[in-house]
C-alpha cells in the first residue's frame, strides 16, 4: 500500500494487506490506512510484482557511489565573499 | 558452524550499533522465531482485544461514547493487522497464525480473559490496560526488526486516544453520583492486579527476556515497565479520588519509585493455563466471528474471479 497524504507529496509505503483483488485491495487500505485522514490517494501493488534488491548485493550496487565525494556540492572550496550558491 | 558463528557475530554488532534489521537481512533463526511467536501473539491479542469491549457497544450511555467505541475497537482490528503483516515480514503465514488461534495453540494477552460487566469496564480498561500496552508498545518502537518498529510507532498513533477515552469515562462516573463513583472503585479493584501482570513475570522469572533485550527486541525489562506504569498511574487514581487496591503501595523517597505489594502470580499462571474467567467464552466468539465470516471471504473471492474473468475476456475481445 502506498499512500500520497496530500499533493505536493509522493506515495509512500505504508504497509501491506490481504484482498482477493486491486479493488478490494484500495477498499480495505482506506479503512486500514486512513482512518485519520492519513491520505487522499492510495495505490496498491502486488507484493509478488515488486522485485528488490538483496542485501547481499549491497557492496557491488551501492559502494561505488561511497568514494565519489565530488558529487556533493561541499566538495568544492567556494570563498564566502561569493555568497550562497 | 564457523560461518554461523561469525554471522552472529556480526547481526550482534550491527544491532547494538542501534541499526534496524529489515525482512531479506541475514538474522539467527532463533531471532526470526522469536519475532514471528511474540508479533503473531500481539496481533492475536489486538483482535482478542476487542471482545470485552464489543460487548458494550451497543449499551454505551451516550452516542459520543458509543462513536467513541467503535472508533477504539475498529483501531484494536486495524493494529491486529499490521502486526499480522509485520510478522508475513518474516516469512509467517497468515492463514496459520490465525488457525493457531482458533485452534488454541496461540497465546494472547490474558488481560482479555476477564470479564466486562459494567460500563465502569470499559473506561477502566481504556485508562490502565490501554496505558499498560502504552507503555510496552512505546519501548517496542525502539525495536531492533524495522516492520515490527513502523507498525508499533504507527499503533502508538492511534492508542492514545484510547487511554484518553478511558480515562474521561472513569472521570466522568468518579465525579459522579455516589453508586457511579462506586462502579469505578470496583472496576479499578477488580483491573488493578491484572493490569500489573500484563507486563509478564518478574525479571528473574522471565528467562528468554536476556535474549530479546542483547537483540534488542526488548528495550525494557518487565519489571522496569511495570515501575514505570504504576509511577505513573498511581498520581492519576489520586486524581480521581479512586483507592489503588494495594495496602503495601507508599511512595519511596530513596528508590524515586512507589513500592507495590506482592502479585498474585499464581492467578496469573492458572489464566495462562486456560482457567481465567473468559478463556472459554473469548476463543469460542473468536471461532464463531470466524465461521460467521466464511461467506463473506468466499464471495469476495467469487466477486474478483468474475471480474478477472470478465477483465480478460474484453481484452481478448479488443
Amino acid at each position: 500500500m502506498f499512500i500520497r497524504s496530500r499533493n505536493g507529496l509522493s506515495h509512500k509505503h505504508v504497509g501491506s494487506l490481504h484482498a482477493p483483488d486491486a479493488d478490494m485491495a484500495i477498499k480495505n487500505a482506506r479503512d486500514v490506512y486512513t482512518r485519520r485522514s492519513e491520505g487522499i490517494s492510495i495505490w496498491v501493488v502486488e507484493s509478488e510484482a515488486i522485485t528488490a534488491s538483496s542485501p547481499d548485493e549491497n557492496e557491488p550496487l551501492f559502494a561505488p557511489a561511497d568514494d565519489k565525494v565530488y558529487r556533493h556540492p561541499t566538495f568544492y572550496d567556494i570563498p564566502d565573499e561569493v555568497g550562497h550558491m | 558452524m564457523t560461518k554461523e558463528m561469525n554471522l552472529e557475530e556480526r547481526f550482534q554488532a550491527y544491532v547494538d550499533e542501534e541499526n534496524k534489521i529489515e525482512p531479506k537481512d541475514w538474522m539467527p533463526e532463533k531471532y526470526r522465531k522469536t519475532l514471528i511467536r511474540q508479533i503473531s501473539q500481539h496481533a492475536h491479542s489486538e483482535v482478542v482485544g476487542m471482545l470485552p469491549e464489543a460487548n458494550w457497544i451497543t449499551r454505551a450511555p451516550s452516542l459520543r461514547r458509543k462513536a467513541a467505541l467503535l472508533a477504539k475497537v475498529q483501531d484494536e482490528a486495524g493494529h491486529g493487522l499490521y502486526l499480522y503483516s509485520a510478522a508475513e515480514t518474516l516469512g509467517a503465514d497468515r492463514m496459520d497464525m490465525v488457525q493457531d488461534l482458533l485452534d488454541g495453540k496461540a497465546k494472547y494477552s490474558s488481560i482479555f480473559n476477564y470479564p466486562t460487566p459494567t460500563w465502569a469496564d470499559i473506561g477502566t480498561i481504556g485508562w490502565l490496560v490501554d496505558g499498560a500496552a502504552i507503555a510496552n508498545q512505546v519501548m517496542l518502537c525502539r525495536t531492533s526488526y524495522g516492520p515490527y518498529s513502523r507498525a508499533m510507532v504507527r499503533i502508538c498513533k492511534e492508542e492514545s486516544f484510547h487511554q484518553r477515552q478511558g480515562y474521561e469515562i472513569v472521570m466522568t462516573l468518579a465525579k459522579g453520583t455516589a453508586v457511579q463513583k462506586k462502579m469505578a472503585q470496583d472496576a479499578l479493584n477488580r483491573w488493578w492486579w491484572p493490569a500489573l501482570m500484563m507486563f509478564g513475570p518478574t525479571d528473574d522469572n522471565s528467562p528468554n527476556s536476556a535474549q530479546s533485550m542483547k537483540w534488542k527486541i526488548k528495550r525494557k525489562s518487565n519489571d522496569e515497565l511495570r515501575q514505570e506504569f504504576i509511577d505513573k498511574t498511581v498520581p492519576q487514581a489520586e486524581y480521581l479520588g479512586l483507592s489503588i487496591p494495594d495496602k503495601d503501595l507508599k511512595w519511596n523517597e530513596e528508590r524515586g519509585h512507589y513500592d507495590f505489594g506482592e502479585i498474585d502470580w499464581a492467578e496469573f499462571y492458572e489464566v495462562i493455563k486456560g482457567n481465567g474467567k473468559c478463556n472459554k467464552q473469548r476463543m469460542e466468539a473468536r471461532q464463531k466471528a470466524h465461521a460467521e465470516g466464511e461467506w463473506v471471504r468466499e464471495a469476495a473471492n467469487a466477486y474478483a474471479a468474475k471480474q478477472a474473468a470478465r477483465k480478460a475476456k474484453e481484452g481478448s475481445a479488443a
